[in-house]
C-alpha cells in the first residue's frame, strides 16, 4: 500500500509538471496580453514601455523558467490587471465559489436522492417516467438560459428573491460566507439552484439505476424472504449499498461543479472565482489564469487520488497495483 | 464558536437593516456599471471605468464636462505663456479628503509619480511625457515647459488625476485597492472595495465643487447585460449603464423607468488592407482564387463598398436607434467637425457602377472580420453588412470572433477589412487623426491604433502642422483639411458613432456624458438642480 | 463534463453476458411505448435535419438571402417580398426561425453525435487497452486521463479553440479533446472487473488472440455502461457547444447551431421577443428528450442484471 501510494504521489506530482506545462503554453498561446491592457490611446514607446513591465519581452521558454522557479516557492505570479498576486485574489474570491458549489450539492442530494430512490422503486409508475423525463431537462437546458429565466420570473416578475450579487457577507476565519445571512442566503437561492440543475439530473438517475440492479440482488431476496419490512429492506440494506457510488460521483462532481460555475456565476453577478476567470479570460490576464488552472488541476488530482484510494479500500477485487 | 455565532447573528439583524437597493434613505444611491473596475490607482490602469471611479475620488487639473469641453477643475485657470510654456493658476483652498492641503507641489509631485508607476499595464506617461520641466512659481502657480509647441496640454491633464505628496510619497497600487490610499480632492471617498465586485463611496463633504447629492453610493459591478437591465427592473439597483440596445425599446416603454442619453464619442468604423499591393489574405476572385493585386488600393473599390452600406438600416434595425449614420471622426458641434462631409449615402448601383469602373463587373469575394464580444452588436453588423455587400456583387463571408483573438491578429494585419471602434475621448480631432490615419510612426507616436496601415503624406502634412498651432482657430481649420482629405479617400470607411444610454429608476435624473463616464456625481434626485 | 461517473463505480460484477440475438433485443425494446415513440421522434428530427435544405423555406446560411429590414418579425408574420410565411418569426438579421432551427439541427445533431462518437473511440480503445495491458501503459493512460479531467471543459475547449479558430470541425474537436477521458474512465473500470472474470480466462486459456479477446468478449460486456454515459454525452456536447456559442466561442455566426440561435435569442428575452430564443430552445430540447427516451430503453436492455 505505501509503494502504491508513493509511486501515486510521484505520478501526480508527475501530471502537475506536465499540466503546468501545458496550461502555461495553453494560456500563452490566446492573444497578445498588451494589446487588450493597453489604452488604445497609447503610443509605441508606451506599448513597448508595458511589454517590458510585464515580462513579455522575454523568450517563452524563459517565462516559464521564470514562473516555474517563483511557483516553486509558492508564488504564482502578480496579477497583470490588480497588481496584486494572483494566489490571493484567486483565494479571496474563493469561499463564494466554494458555498454555492457546496449548496449546489447539497440540493443535488437532497431533491436527486428521494426522486431517484422513488424512480427506482417503482420504475412503471407514470411518476416515475416523469421524474426520469424531467431529469433529462437538467442537462440539455443550457444553464445560462436556464439562470436568465429564473431572474425573470423570481426577481423581475414576482420580487421574491433578489436579482444578482453576493449580499451581506458575515467574516468568519477570515473568509467572507454569505449563507451566515438572511440576505446572503436570498441572494444565494437562484445561483444555487441554478448550478445544481446538471447534478440533481445526475444523482436522480444514478439512484434509480443502483436501486434498480440491487432489489434483484440476491441479498435483498433473502432480506424480503426472512421477512423483513419493505422500509427497513429499502433504507438499511438497498439505501446503504447505493450511496457508495453515488457519493462517488458526487464527489468526483464537485470539482467540475467548481469549473463549471463559471457560467453561473457570471449570469448571477456572483463575485467568486469563476467569475474572476472569466474576466481575467477577457483581459488575458495571464497569472491569473495560469494560477487559477493550476490551482484546479491540484484540486482534481487530489480528488482523483483519494478516490482511488478509497475504492482500492472498498473493493478488494480491483487491486490498483495494477500488476498482472 | 460563541464569537462566531455573534458575529452570525449581528451579521443577520444587519442584513436584515440593510436590504441592499432599497432606496431606504433619499441620499443612497445603488448603481450598476457593465465594466469592471481593475484599479483604484489612478495612475495604474488606464481603463474607461477606472478612470471614471477616479473622477469621483480624485481631481484632475482640468476636466471635461458632459459634451467633452475642457473645463476649470483643480486649476482655476491657464495660458500659454510662449510657445513651449503653459502656466496653470492653482484653486487655493482645496483639501483631500485627510485634510491635507492641496498645492502646486502637489501636482509637481504627481507629475513625477504617473510615468514610474511599477507593472503598469497601461499608464498614464504618455500625458505627461510632452513635460520637460515642472517649475512651482508659488504654492498656486505652475509652469509647464515643452520641447516644442504642445497645444494639447490642457486636454491631456485631464486624464492625470492629483495626488497628494505627503500622503502618495510611498503608495503602493495594492495601497490604492485596499482603501488607505485611496485619498484625493474628489466628491466621494471610498469606503470599501471588494474586487470585482462593488465599491462604497460616502460624500466629501469638504469638496470644493458642486457638493454630489448622495451620502452613501454603492458602485456595483454587472457584467451581464440582461443581468444588469433584470437587477434594474427588480429594483435590486436604481441606475445602470450601458443599457442593450435590445432592452431600449422595452425600457422606453416602462412606467418604473427613465433613460438619459447623449450621442457619445465612439466611431465604428471599418479599417481596410492598405499594406499590400499585392494578394489581400481575405479577398479572392468569384472562383476563391486569390486576386493578384489588393482592390483594396483603388479608392473607387473603397468608395464602392462605402456606397453599399445602408447605414440608416444598421442604425434603425441593428442599433435599434442608439447611433448615428457617421460620416467622420466626431459628432455635430464637436470641435474640427466638417460641417460638409455628410455620410455616404446608400447606393448599391452607384457602387455595382463603380466597382466595373475599377475593373470588377462581377465584383469579388471577401471577408469582413470582427470582434462578437466587444461594442454593441458588433457581430451584427458585420452580418448586417455582409447581406448589403453581396446584394451589390461582393460575396461576403462574415467571420466574427472573442476581441482576445480578434486583435491580437488585427494587430497583425492578418486581416483584409475588419470592423473596429474609436473613442475620441478629447473630443477633438486630432486624436483620432493621429491615432487612426496617420502613418504609423514610432518616433511621433502616431499611427499605433492604425491597423489597417493607411498612409497618406498630404493627411500627415496637415496633421503635422496642426499638431504645432496654439491658436485654436488655426489649428481647428488643419484639422478639418486633413479630415476631409483622409475621407474623401476612403481611408477608414466610417459606420456610425453610438448613442450612450443609461437607463434608472423613476424619480432619478442624470447628466448624460459623451465620453461614457459613469459617475455617481451626475446621478441626482429628479427635479433637484444641478 | 461529467457523468464520468456513470460508470466506472456502477462498475460491479455482471451476471454472464451472452450475446443477445438481434430479435430478442428488438422485442426487449419495444416493450416501452415512451421508448418507441423517443425513437420515433428522434428519426423524424434526423429526417427533418437531413432534408433541410428542400423542406426549408429560406436558406438561413446565406446572406444575399436575408434582409435586416425583416428582423425580429413575430411568427406569422410575412417576407417583406412577400414570398413565405415566417411561421416561427425571424431573428435580428431576419433569419427566418423554422429555417434557421432546421439547419441549425444539422449542425447541432451533427456536432453532438460526432463528438460523441469519435469521443467514445477514441476514450474506449484506449480506456481498453489500459485494463487490458495494465502496468505502465495502464498507469500513463490513467495519468492522461487525469490530466483531461482535471481540466474545466470549458476552458479546455476555450484554448483549443482559440488556438484553431472557429468552425464546426474545431467545436468537434474541442468536445473529443474534453470528453474522451470519461468515456476512458467508464470502460476502464468495467474492464478491470470483467477481466478477472472466468470467461475472459477461459478465452485466454484457449490461447485466443488478444484482439479477439478485447473486441468480441471484454467490449460487448463493457457496453452497457458506455451507452449510459454515451447517451448523456451526446445530450451534453449538445448543451456545452450552446455555452461556448454563448461564451462567443462556438459554431461561426453565419451558420448558427440550436445553441446559437438560442444564444442569440437571449439577449432579447427581457424584451418580449421570446420567439428568438424559445423555439430553438425547444428544439434542442425535444431533441435531446428523444436521444434519452431510446439511450434509456437501451441501457435497460442491455443491462444483464436487470434481467429476471
Amino acid at each position: 500500500m505505501t509503494v502504491f501510494l508513493l509511486r501515486r504521489l510521484l505520478q501526480a506530482a508527475a501530471v502537475v509538471l506536465v499540466m503546468s506545462l501545458l496550461v502555461f503554453l495553453g494560456v500563452y498561446a490566446i492573444g497578445d496580453p498588451v494589446e487588450i491592457l493597453i489604452s488604445p490611446e497609447a503610443d509605441q514607446i508606451e506599448r513597448e514601455r508595458a511589454i517590458q513591465a510585464l515580462g513579455l519581452d522575454l523568450p517563452l521558454w524563459q517565462q516559464y523558467l521564470v514562473f516555474l522557479g517563483r511557483a516553486l516557492q509558492g508564488d504564482l505570479g502578480l496579477s497583470f490587471v490588480f497588481n496584486e498576486p494572483a494566489l490571493r485574489l484567486i483565494l479571496d474570491r474563493m469561499p463564494a465559489t466554494l458555498e454555492l458549489a457546496v449548496g449546489a450539492t447539497l440540493v443535488a442530494l437532497v431533491i436527486g436522492l428521494p426522486l431517484g430512490l422513488y424512480a427506482g422503486l417503482r420504475p412503471h409508475s407514470p411518476v416515475s417516467k416523469g421524474i426520469l423525463a424531467g431529469s433529462i431537462l437538467g442537462f440539455s437546458l443550457p444553464t445560462f438560459w436556464v439562470g436568465l429565466m429564473l431572474i425573470m420570473v423570481f426577481a423581475v416578475q414576482l420580487g421574491w428573491l433578489p436579482s444578482t450579487g453576493r449580499g451581506e457577507t458575515v467574516t468568519v476565519l477570515g473568509m467572507r460566507w454569505s449563507f451566515l445571512t438572511r440576505d446572503g442566503l436570498a441572494h444565494m437561492v437562484m445561483p444555487t439552484v441554478n448550478l445544481s440543475l446538471f447534478k440533481t439530473s445526475l444523482v436522480i438517475r444514478l439512484t434509480r439505476a443502483g436501486v434498480r440492479e440491487t432489489m434483484l440482488m440476491d441479498y435483498v431476496k433473502f432480506a424480503r424472504a426472512k421477512g423483513l419490512s419493505p422500509a427497513r429492506i429499502t433504507f438499511v440494506h438497498v439505501f446503504k449499498n447505493i450511496l457508495i457510488p453515488v457519493v462517488t460521483v458526487v464527489g468526483l462532481e464537485f470539482g467540475g461543479t467548481i469549473a463549471f460555475s463559471v457560467v453561473t456565476e457570471s449570469v448571477f453577478a456572483w463575485p467568486g472565482m469563476g467569475k474572476l476567470i472569466i474576466d481575467s479570460i477577457n483581459v488575458l490576464d495571464r497569472p491569473v489564469m495560469v494560477a487559477y488552472l493550476m490551482i484546479i488541476v491540484l484540486m482534481f488530482i487530489t480528488i482523483n487520488l483519494v478516490v482511488d484510494i478509497t475504492y482500492s479500500l472498498l473493493d478488494p477485487r480491483v487491486r490498483l497495483e495494477g500488476k498482472s | 464558536m460563541g464569537g462566531c455565532f455573534r458575529a452570525a447573528l449581528s451579521g443577520a439583524v444587519l442584513a436584515w437593516m440593510l436590504l441592499p437597493g432599497m432606496p431606504a434613505r433619499a441620499q443612497e444611491l445603488t448603481m450598476a456599471v457593465g465594466a469592471p473596475v481593475t484599479s483604484l490607482d489612478p495612475h495604474y490602469h488606464q481603463l474607461s471605468p477606472n478612470t471614471a471611479v477616479a473622477q469621483m475620488i480624485f481631481s484632475g487639473l482640468t476636466a471635461t464636462d458632459g459634451h467633452a469641453r475642457i473645463v476649470p477643475d483643480l486649476a482655476e485657470s491657464w495660458r500659454a505663456v510662449d510657445a513651449t510654456t503653459w502656466e496653470f493658476r492653482l484653486r487655493p483652498g482645496v483639501r483631500f479628503h485627510n485634510g491635507s492641503d492641496f498645492t502646486a507641489e502637489d501636482v509637481a509631485f504627481t507629475f513625477q509619480r504617473v510615468p514610474n508607476v511599477p507593472n503598469s499595464p497601461s499608464s498614464y506617461a504618455i500625458y505627461t511625457r510632452p513635460i520637460r520641466e515642472v517649475q512651482v512659481v508659488d504654492a498656486h502657480t505652475l509652469r509647464l515647459k515643452t520641447a516644442a509647441p504642445y497645444p494639447l496640454m490642457p486636454t491631456d491633464l485631464v486624464s492625470v488625476m492629483i495626488l497628494d505628496a505627503e500622503t502618495h510619497a510611498k503608495a503602493t497600487t495594492e495601497g490604492f485597492n485596499a482603501g488607505p490610499m485611496a485619498v484625493g480632492t474628489g466628491p466621494f471617498r471610498m469606503v470599501s472595495h471588494r474586487n470585482g465586485d462593488r465599491i462604497l463611496f460616502e460624500r466629501n463633504e469638504g469638496y470644493f465643487g458642486t457638493p454630489p447629492a448622495w451620502q452613501r453610493v454603492t458602485y456595483r459591478m454587472i457584467t451581464n447585460d440582461a443581468a444588469r437591465t433584470a437587477a434594474l427592473l427588480a429594483g435590486d439597483v436604481a441606475f445602470i449603464d450601458q443599457v442593450p440596445t435590445s432592452d431600449l425599446a422595452k425600457l422606453r416603454g416602462d412606467a418604473r423607468v427613465a433613460l438619459s442619453e447623449i450621442t457619445g464619442l465612439r466611431l465604428i468604423y471599418l479599417a481596410l488592407d492598405h499594406a499590400r499591393r499585392e494578394a489581400s489574405p481575405f479577398v479572392a476572385d468569384n472562383e476563391g482564387k486569390p486576386l493578384p493585386r489588393n482592390p483594396l488600393q483603388d479608392v473607387r473599390v473603397r468608395r464602392a463598398l462605402s456606397m453599399a452600406i445602408d447605414r440608416g438600416a444598421i442604425v434603425e434595425r441593428v442599433m435599434e436607434g442608439a447611433a448615428i449614420p457617421a460620416g467622420q471622426f466626431l459628432p455635430e458641434g464637436s470641435f474640427s467637425y466638417v460641417s460638409d462631409l455628410a455620410p455616404t449615402p446608400y447606393d448599391p448601383e452607384g457602387a455595382k457602377r463603380l466597382l466595373a469602373e475599377a475593373g470588377f463587373p462581377q465584383g469579388f469575394r471577401i471577408t469582413l472580420h470582427g470582434p462578437n464580444d466587444r461594442y454593441p452588436n458588433d457581430a451584427r453588423i458585420i452580418q448586417a453588412i455582409g447581406q448589403m455587400w453581396s446584394r451589390a456583387g461582393v460575396r461576403t463571408a462574415v467571420e466574427a470572433q472573442p476581441w482576445t483573438t480578434f486583435i491580437a491578429r488585427a494587430g497583425k494585419q492578418e486581416f483584409s477589412i475588419f470592423l473596429q471602434g474609436w473613442g475620441s475621448s478629447s473630443g477633438e480631432g486630432s486624436n483620432p487623426l493621429r491615432n487612426l490615419t496617420a502613418t504609423p510612426d514610432r518616433e511621433k507616436g502616431y499611427g499605433a491604433s492604425n491597423r489597417g496601415r493607411y498612409s497618406n503624406p498630404e493627411v500627415d502634412r496637415l496633421l503635422g502642422e496642426a499638431m504645432q498651432e496654439l491658436d485654436d482657430a488655426k489649428r481647428e481649420a488643419l484639422l478639418q483639411a486633413a479630415t476631409r482629405v483622409a475621407f474623401e479617400d476612403v481611408g477608414i470607411l466610417p459606420l456610425h458613432i453610438q448613442k450612450n444610454v443609461w437607463a434608472m429608476r423613476k424619480g432619478l435624473a442624470h447628466g448624460p456624458r459623451a465620453d461614457e463616464l459613469t459617475r455617481a456625481q451626475d446621478i441626482r434626485p429628479a427635479g433637484a438642480t444641478r | 463534463m461529467s457523468s464520468t461517473a456513470a460508470g466506472s463505480p456502477l462498475a460491479r460484477p455482471q451476471a454472464a453476458a451472452v450475446e443477445t440475438p438481434l430479435r430478442r433485443f428488438i422485442s426487449e425494446f419495444a416493450e416501452s411505448r415512451l421508448a418507441l415513440f423517443g425513437l420515433g421522434l428522434f428519426l423524424l428530427i434526423v429526417a427533418a435535419a437531413l432534408l433541410a435544405p428542400w423542406i426549408a423555406p429560406q436558406n438561413p446560411y446565406d446572406l444575399a438571402q436575408l434582409d435586416i429590414m425583416d428582423g425580429r418579425l413575430e411568427p406569422g408574420s410575412r417576407n417583406g417580398a412577400d414570398t413565405f410565411i415566417y411561421w416561427l418569426g425571424t431573428d435580428d438579421q431576419g433569419r427566418d426561425m423554422l429555417s434557421g432551427i432546421l439547419y441549425g439541427l444539422r449542425i447541432s445533431l451533427s456536432v453532438g453525435a460526432g463528438s460523441a462518437i469519435l469521443a467514445c473511440l477514441v476514450g474506449a480503445s484506449l480506456g481498453m487497452l489500459a485494463a487490458y495491458a495494465g502496468g505502465r501503459t495502464d498507469g500513463l493512460i490513467m495519468r492522461l486521463v487525469d490530466l483531461q479531467l482535471s481540466f474545466p471543459a470549458i476552458l479546455a475547449a476555450l484554448m483549443i479553440l482559440a488556438f484553431l479558430g472557429k468552425g464546426i470541425l474545431n467545436v468537434v474537436i474541442a468536445l473529443v479533446v474534453v470528453e474522451w477521458a470519461y468515456y476512458a474512465r467508464t470502460v476502464r473500470g468495467t474492464a478491470l472487473v470483467e477481466r478477472r472474470r472466468e470467461y475472459i480466462e477461459a478465452a485466454q486459456c484457449l490461447a485466443l488472440p488478444t484482439r479477439r479477446i478485447i473486441f468480441r468478449h471484454l467490449l460487448p460486456n463493457c457496453l452497457p455502461p458506455l451507452i449510459v454515459v454515451g447517451t448523456m454525452q451526446v445530450a451534453r456536447a449538445i448543451a456545452l457547444e450552446a455555452t461556448l456559442s454563448f461564451l462567443g466561442l462556438g459554431v461561426p455566426i453565419t451558420e448558427p447551431s440550436l445553441g446559437l440561435l438560442i444564444a442569440n435569442g437571449y439577449e432579447y428575452m427581457l424584451s418580449g421577443k421570446y420567439w428568438i430564443s424559445f423555439y430553438p430552445g425547444i428544439a434542442l430540447l425535444v431533441t435531446i428528450v428523444s436521444i434519452n427516451l431510446v439511450g434509456d430503453q437501451l441501457r435497460d436492455v442491455l443491462n444483464p442484471r436487470l434481467k429476471k
